[in-house]
């Protein structure tokens, strides 16, 4: 049956290999201008239809995923039908002729007495193994003894795992959401906007950004970035917390993480305005839409807004205030103040000159606002995964013999020196089980 | 004393041994792979003291960080892994002529961390996306999947090297027996494969909880998955189709430049999350 091959497994996860690649390559979830502007026009058709520009959730991608798992249901199914008998057996039958080719075998030979010797080596094994069984003939006696039968499970709990990590992601994708959200410092939402689809969701309460605080080391790079939170419930305040990168707030099923910040516009500044014909100066506070009249109501000065990215003939000169001077004679213009060169509007080389004096930095942090009802359904998935490979590469089934044979004399007692080989197998590290059947071996000519 | 005085004693200690090794491989000499390992004991000791005295100086230079945050720490803590799981191998299997394969990864890895002007070995704070108690855990499992597929990659080299004819006289008839290299090959495939699982697993909880998302098609993430559908194949192709042998060797060589790619080429070639190392 195609399905139930391990050839079509292999094949499937060559295929998974090679086009995975592909995603880290070329450039993903880009607008369509960036990527006919880095492939072309002819290649992009090519990247849409086959859905190149979000690979790993593109039909085909999705299609050999489903592939996978069908194929690894449809082999451990048919498998395991196979190995029920084996790893739960109705009565355990030992065949000691499987033993005795086996490479690992070790025998010698000793002067003691069968039976006192037999029940020593039953409690060692019993002891190293478990439990014994024990098969008689005329002169002869087997011991048997093994361990780890159901160890043979795990390769399927290992498959299990990757259905149960890939249904989990399924939920995630169906069920959950990623979105992001920016709040200046002040401001409360209880609305977010997805990251791919840009569509508003509603939160079952609300953020409130209190503060947002980012610190430096000494060599400049940033050591935290942290937000001070507040969820509020019905317009009632529940509960206050710092978040910052990798402690992220989880609540109802939500989780706000810190993802990035940057400077909010200020809703007030203080202004300095020069008149540099009368040397009249005047300092206010202007609030942001507001206007004050230049110094010898020569007209007014209003204070518009802030920007974070100042562009002056082509060049950023970072953050800046701008605003509108308007002139009694009738001219009105817009000036721009970056607060990195506050001499900047001097070079204007009008007759007033404003220069901003003083401020107070705010800030707006950054949160991505996730939902994933799959998770636990992945994280089950890890922890099957990690158990049962350790169980199927490290635990194996083991089964140790022991021998004892006795040359019969003529009048059918028992005589002479007592013949004994042990060996071993192991359906996996059949080093290992040398290694143990040497061990013992050297116990037992001990004993 | 410091770090970098300790680490630079280990990369020559390291060199000293792969002398050793491919002296007593090419001389014959049995009692210079005996010397090796003890020079690689000598090494894999200033290496772990290196380590924990850079992990000191990080505390009190007022950082307070586990050595774990660049190229040049995960370098060398490629070679500490790599040289842990080789002394661990050699005492457990008693083949010393396989480190003629292993010893010159470790002294290659540690060297280019010195001795590449790029990467910098000076000790910096730790950026607010690494400052989790996972660092520790991801870092430690990835490299130890790391170690297994290095030295399941220096033993498959012998199936390239070693005559088929019992009674072949060539400097490679030394080697061990098939049936052990086979063994060998497949014991630290299987124990890379463990612990690359679980340092994908780590890296995944960790993302989720730094950044919301347990998988996000990251560079680094998708060539740590490839490398895993590799190992995945090899584990199949010998389990379950009988492959073994050359063939299966040039699957386990294939593997392990994924596992350069993933190391190295993600972070030089293409960009993403994980710039630092």
């Amino acid at each position: 049956m195609f399905f139930a091959s391990v050839r079509l497994t292999v094949y499937t996860l060559v295929i998974l290999a090679v086009t995975s690649i592909i995603g880290t390559v070329i450039l993903q979830n880009g607008s369509p201008q960036q990527y006919v502007n880095l492939y072309g026009q002819g290649l992009y058709n090519l990247i849409q239809v086959l859905q190149i520009d979000d690979m790993y959730h593109a039909w085909w991608y999705l299609l050999l995923l489903l592939l996978l798992c069908i194929n690894i249901v449809v082999c451990s199914v048919e498998r395991l039908s196979k190995t029920w008998k084996i790893i739960f057996p109705d009565k355990i039958k030992v065949n000691p002729k499987r033993f005795l080719s086996a490479k690992n075998k070790e025998s010698f030979e000793t002067e003691k007495d069968l039976e006192p010797l037999c029940a020593e080596y039953e409690a060692l094994l019993s002891k190293r193994i478990g439990k014994v069984i024990r098969q008689e003939a005329e002169g002869s006696v087997v011991l048997y003894a093994e361990k780890g039968r159901w160890t043979r499970l795990g390769v399927y709990v290992v498959h299990a795992s990757v259905i149960l990590l890939l249904a989990g992601a399924l939920i995630g994708a169906l069920f959950g959401f990623k979105a992001s959200l920016r709040l200046d410092e002040g401001e409360t939402a209880d609305t977010v906007f997805d990251s791919k689809t840009r569509m508003p969701i509603k939160l079952p309460f609300a953020i409130q950004c209190n503060e947002f605080e980012v610190r430096f080391y000494d060599t400049g790079a940033p050591e935290e970035f942290r937000s001070n939170l507040t969820v509020i419930e019905g317009g009632q305040e529940s509960f206050t917390r710092d978040i910052r990168v990798n402690q992220p707030l989880r609540y109802k099923g939500i989780n706000v993480f810190q993802s990035s910040y940057g400077t909010a516009s200020p809703n007030e500044a203080v202004f300095q305005i020069t008149d540099n014909i009368t040397q009249d100066v005047i300092t206010q506070t202007i609030k942001k839409g507001q206007a004050v009249d230049l110094p010898g109501n020569m007209g007014t000065f209003k204070f518009e807004g802030f920007l974070p990215h100042f562009d002056f003939r082509g060049h950023n000169l970072g953050e800046a205030f701008f605003g509108r001077m308007t002139l009694a004679e009738g001219k009105n213009f817009q000036i721009g103040l970056p607060t990195k060169f506050p001499t900047f509007d001097k070079m204007r080389k009008g007759r007033f000159t404003v220069v901003v004096k003083d401020f107070d930095q705010a800030y707006y942090t950054g949160l991505q606002v996730t939902k994933d009802p799959g998770v636990w359904y992945v994280y089950a998935g890890f922890i099957f995964m990690i158990v049962g490979c350790w169980v199927t590469f490290f635990i194996s089934h083991q089964s140790v013999c022991i021998g004892l044979e006795t040359s019969m004399s003529n009048a059918g007692s028992t005589s002479g020196p007592v013949r004994v080989w042990v060996a071993g197998k192991a359906n996996r590290n059949a080093h290992g089980m040398t290694l143990k059947i040497r061990k013992l071996a050297t116990i037992l000519k001990d004993i | 004393m410091n770090s970098s005085l300790l680490l630079s004693a280990a990369t020559f200690i390291y060199a000293l041994a792969s002398v050793f090794y491919i002296g007593s491989f090419s001389f014959k000499k049995q009692v210079l792979a005996k010397l090796g390992f003890w020079v690689i004991v000598i090494g894999f000791i200033a290496n772990t003291s290196g380590i924990l005295l850079r992990w000191m100086e990080s505390y009190q230079m007022g950082y307070g960080h586990a050595p774990f945050s660049n190229m040049y720490e995960s370098l060398v803590f490629f070679s500490w892994t790599v040289a842990a799981l080789y002394i661990f191998v050699e005492i457990k299997y008693r083949e010393s002529i396989i480190g003629v394969f292993v010893s010159p990864l470790i002294f290659l890895a540690i060297a280019y961390a010195s001795f590449d002007p790029s990467i910098s070995s000076k000790i910096s704070p730790l950026i607010p996306a690494l400052k989790s108690n996972w660092l520790i855990a991801h870092v430690i499992t990835c490299f130890l999947g790391y170690a297994g597929f290095a030295l399941a990659f220096g033993f498959s080299f012998i199936y390239f090297v070693k005559p088929r004819d019992p009674n072949a006289t060539s400097i490679f008839a030394k080697l061990p027996d098939w049936e052990i290299i086979d063994e060998l090959t497949y014991q630290m495939i299987v124990f890379g494969f463990l612990f690359l699982t679980i340092g994908i697993i780590t890296g995944s909880v960790w993302a989720n909880s730094a950044w919301g998302k347990y998988w996000s098609w990251d560079p680094k993430e998708t060539w740590s998955l490839i490398t895993w559908f590799i190992y995945a194949i090899f584990l199949h192709l010998r389990l379950m189709r009988g492959w073994h042998g050359a063939k299966l060797a040039l699957v386990s060589i294939f593997g392990f430049f994924c596992v350069l790619f993933t190391y190295f080429g993600v972070n030089y070639l293409l960009s993403g999350l994980h710039s630092y190392g």
